[in-house]
C-alpha cells in the first residue's frame, strides 16, 4: 500500500493495537520544561511509579526565565520555585537538564533541533503545543497535556487514536520579502484556525523543498494555530546537511545508515490524504494580523475585512481597530523578535539585513531575544549583535520572553506590539496588550520606522 | 479522577467563538507546581478588570447563571497544551463543556481530568443558547451512558460521540497511566524488536 510520510513514521511506532481504534504509540524523545512537568512528576511520585526511560527525556528551562541578568537568582518567587522544582525533579530522576546559563539552554523547540536531538522518523512529544516545530525534520512531534507527560514518564508511550492526514501543497516562487512566517500566516488566514483540527498536516511543494530548515521549523511551528496536532515536511538533503555534525546527531557510519533510512520516509507518489489543499506561492505577500487569533491575518497592504459576527467585533474592539482600516502607518511602540517561531539565527539575519546602517525609531522599545544560547552565540560570532547595537537595539538573553510574558517582558496595557511569535490572543503578551503577528523582516521594519510600513514597496 | 455518569444542571452560556487557553487561564497563573487553585482564576481577565474589579456583565459573574455545565461558542480551547486550562475549568466546578467544536489537545486534557467535552451541532448549540436566554434556570441533562444531551424545558435532544475507551475511563474514574503501566511488557518487547 502507498503510504504517506506520516503513516510511515506513525506505523513504525505502534506498540500495539487496542480495540476502538486506540493504539499504543511509542515515543522516542520527550522534551520537558518547568511549567507543564511539575504536576506530572508529583503524579508519578504519589503513585510510586518510576520514570521509565529517563535517557529519552531532555529538559530545559525556558518559559519563566528572565532575559537579563540570568546569572543572578530569578527574582520572581513563584518562577524561581518552579525552576528549582525542575532541577530537583531532573536530578532525582537522572534526566539531563539544560538549566539557565547552560550553554545548551534555550526554548525547547530551538534547542533540540540545533543540538541534533531532533531527527527524521522519530516520535517526539513535549508538554507544549509548539512541539509541532520538530515536524520540519519529518518527525512526528506534537504537544501533550500534563497527564500525558505523566503517561510518557511512566511508559514512554501514549494511548492515542491515529489522526487523519492533511496535505497542503504550495508551489511556485515566493516573492521578494516573503518569509516562511508569511507563508504560514497566509495558510492559516486562508484556511482558518480550526481547519487542521483532527489532522496531522504535511507541507509539500516547491516552496517547502526550497526552504531552509529554520524556515521549515517556522512553518511547522504554527501548524497548531490552524488546529492541527502537528505538521511535517519530508526529510531531504537540506535536512541531512543540517543534522550532520551536530552535537547529538549520529556520526560516521551510523549517520550514513540513518540517512539511508530517512530517504525511505517521504510520502509515496499516489498515496492518499483525507484532505488536500493547493496554494500558489505567487499569491503570498508579507502578512500581518489585525485580530486576536492567528487566523485573523491580512496581506500587509490590505485593509481589515468586514465581518458581521460578534466574536469578530469583540476581537476588533480589543485591538481598537475598525473594519476596512489599513494598518499601514499604524504607530507601534513595541517590537518583539524572538520565540520558538522566529528566534533562530536566520530570523536575526533577516532582521539584521534590514537594520544594518539604520537607526531605530526613538519611541520604540524593542526586545531581541534569541531562542537559545547557541543562537545568541552565533549572533555574536556573525557580527549581528553590533549591527543591532549600532541601530540602538539591545540583545537580550534567551527564553520564551514576551511570547507569553510569564517573565518581566510584558507589553503594557493598550499598547501595540509587532511580534514574531505565534499567538495574538487577548493578553498573551501582557494584560491588555495588543499583538500584531508578523515576520522578522516586518518586525525589524516596524522597529526602525516606529510604525507599520508597506514593506512590499522596498522590493519594487 | 471523579466518576462520571449523568449530570442534570442549569448552565452558564458563553457565546464567544475561538475561546483560547490563554483566556481560560492566563499564563501568569501557570507558575504553580500543583493542580489546585486554578478554578479561582478561570477566565480571570474576563471576570475581573486589571484592578481586580469584578465585571458583572460577564456570564460567570452574572447572578442569573450558574451550574456545572458551561456552554461555549465554536472552537473552544484552542491554543496551548496547558492542562492548567482543564484544571481551571474543573476547579471552578464545571463538569461538562458544550460547544460545536473543540480543539484537540483541550479535549484530551478535559477527558483526563473528568471534564466531559460534549460536541453538538451548531443548530443544537444555538438551541441551547436560546433556551438559556429565555429562562436562565433551564436545565440540561447530560447522560454519558446513553451519549445524549437534552434541554429539559423543551425536550430537544441530540446524541454525542465519545470514544468508547474514554467513556469507560470516565464512568469508572480510571486513567491512562494505570493502563499503560500494565502494558509494560509489550512496550519492552517493542523496544527490543526495534534494536534488533
Ligand atoms: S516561545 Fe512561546 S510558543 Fe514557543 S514554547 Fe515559548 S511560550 Fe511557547
Amino acid at each position: 500500500m502507498k503510504k504517506t510520510l506520516f503513516d510511515k513514521v506513525w506505523d513504525a511506532h505502534v506498540v500495539k493495537e487496542m480495540k476502538d481504534k486506540q493504539q499504543i504509540l511509542y515515543i522516542d524523545k520527550h522534551l520537558i520544561h518547568e511549567v507543564t512537568s511539575p504536576q506530572a512528576f508529583n503524579e508519578l511520585e504519589q503513585r510510586g511509579i518510576p520514570v521509565f526511560r529517563p535517557k529519552q527525556i531532555v529538559a530545559t528551562a525556558d518559559h519563566n526565565t528572565p532575559t537579563i541578568d540570568q546569572h543572578l537568582p530569578v527574582k520572581d518567587e513563584m518562577s524561581r520555585n518552579q525552576l528549582n522544582q525542575l532541577s530537583k525533579n531532573c536530578s532525582k530522576n537522572n534526566i539531563t537538564l539544560y538549566d539557565l546559563g547552560h550553554k545548551y539552554n534555550g526554548i525547547a523547540h530551538v534547542m533540540s533541533p540545533e543540538l541534533g536531538i531532533t531527527q527524521p522518523g522519530m516520535t517526539m512529544v513535549c508538554g507544549d503545543s509548539h512541539t509541532s516545530t520538530h515536524g520540519a525534520f519529518g518527525t512526528i512531534a506534537f504537544g501533550i497535556g500534563t497527564s500525558q507527560v505523566a503517561q510518557v514518564f511512566a511508559s514512554q508511550s501514549l494511548l492515542l487514536q491515529k489522526p487523519k492526514s492533511l496535505r497542503i501543497t504550495v508551489d511556485g516562487d515566493l516573492k521578494p520579502g516573503v518569509l516562511p512566517k508569511d507563508v504560514i500566516l497566509y495558510i492559516i488566514a486562508k484556511l482558518g484556525t480550526n481547519s487542521g483540527t483532527g489532522y496531522f498536516c504535511e507541507y509539500a511543494g516547491t516552496v517547502f523543498q526550497e526552504m531552509s530548515m529554520e524556515g521549515r521549523m517556522t512553518v511547522c511551528n504554527m501548524s497548531i494555530e490552524m488546529g492541527a496536532r502537528g505538521g511535517m515536511i519530508a526529510p531531504d538533503e537540506t535536512t541531512f546537511n543540517y543534522i550532520k555534525g551536530r552535537e547529538f546527531a549520529p556520526k560516521g557510519n551510523d549517520f550514513d545508515k540513518k540517512v539511508a533510512y530517512w530517504k525511505t520516509l517521504p510520502t509515496d507518489p499516489g498515496a492518499s490524504f483525507d484532505q488536500e489543499y493547493h496554494l500558489d506561492a505567487q499569491d503570498i505577500e508579507p502578512m500581518i494580523t489585525f485580530g486576536t487569533n492567528p487566523g485573523m491575518g491580512i496581506k500587509i497592504n490590505e485593509s481589515i475585512p468586514s465581518e458581521d459576527n460578534a466574536s469578530f467585533e469583540k476581537s476588533l474592539a480589543y485591538m481598537n481597530f475598525e473594519k476596512g482600516q489599513s494598518l499601514i502607518d499604524q504607530q507601534v511602540n513595541y517590537v518583539f523578535i524572538g520565540s520558538c517561531t522566529n528566534g533562530r539565527i536566520e530570523d536575526f539575519r533577516a532582521a539584521a539585513k534590514f537594520i544594518e546602517g539604520k537607526v531605530k525609531a526613538d519611541h520604540v522599545t524593542a526586545w531581541f531575544v534569541p531562542g537559545s544560547q547557541q543562537v545568541a552565540k552565533q549572533i555574536e560570532e556573525e557580527g549581528l549583535k553590533e549591527i543591532f547595537e549600532q541601530a540602538g537595539f539591545q540583545l537580550r538573553q534567551p527564553g520564551c520572553s514576551a511570547c507569553l510574558a510569564m517573565n518581566d517582558d510584558k507589553i503594557p496595557e493598550g499598547e501595540y506590539c509587532v511580534s514574531t511569535s505565534n499567538r495574538n490572543f487577548e493578553g498573551r503578551q501582557g494584560q491588555g496588550a495588543r499583538t500584531i503577528l508578523a515576520s522578522p523582516l516586518v518586525a525589524a521594519a516596524t522597529a526602525i520606522n516606529g510604525k507599520i510600513i508597506d514593506i512590499t514597496k522596498q522590493f519594487v | 479522577m471523579d466518576k462520571f455518569t449523568k449530570i442534570t444542571s442549569s448552565a452558564i452560556p458563553l457565546a464567544i467563538e475561538n475561546i483560547d487557553t490563554d483566556q481560560i487561564i492566563p499564563a501568569r497563573f501557570l507558575k504553580a507546581t500543583d493542580k489546585k487553585g486554578f478554578g479561582e482564576n478561570l477566565f480571570r481577565d474576563w471576570r475581573f478588570d486589571k484592578n481586580g474589579k469584578i465585571n458583572n456583565d460577564f456570564p460567570l459573574n452574572d447572578k442569573r447563571f450558574s451550574g456545572s455545565i458551561l456552554v461555549a461558542g465554536d472552537n473552544f480551547g484552542c491554543g496551548s497544551s496547558r492542562e492548567h486550562a482543564a484544571w481551571a475549568v474543573h476547579g471552578y466546578g464545571i463538569k461538562v463543556v458544550v460547544s460545536s467544536f473543540f480543539a484537540d489537545i483541550f479535549k484530551g486534557n478535559a477527558l483526563n481530568n473528568g471534564v466531559l467535552p460534549v460536541q453538538v451541532s451548531p443548530s443544537f448549540l444555538k438551541n441551547i443558547f436560546e433556551a438559556i436566554q429565555n429562562d436562565s434556570d433551564t436545565e440540561i441533562e447530560v447522560d454519558l451512558e446513553n451519549q445524549e444531551i437534552t434541554i429539559l424545558s423543551n425536550q430537544n435532544f441530540e446524541s454525542f460521540e465519545i470514544n468508547s475507551y474514554k467513556k469507560t475511563c470516565l464512568i469508572n474514574g480510571y486513567d491512562d497511566i494505570d493502563f499503560l503501566v500494565s502494558m509494560k511488557e509489550d512496550i519492552q518487547a517493542f523496544e527490543k524488536a526495534r534494536v534488533e
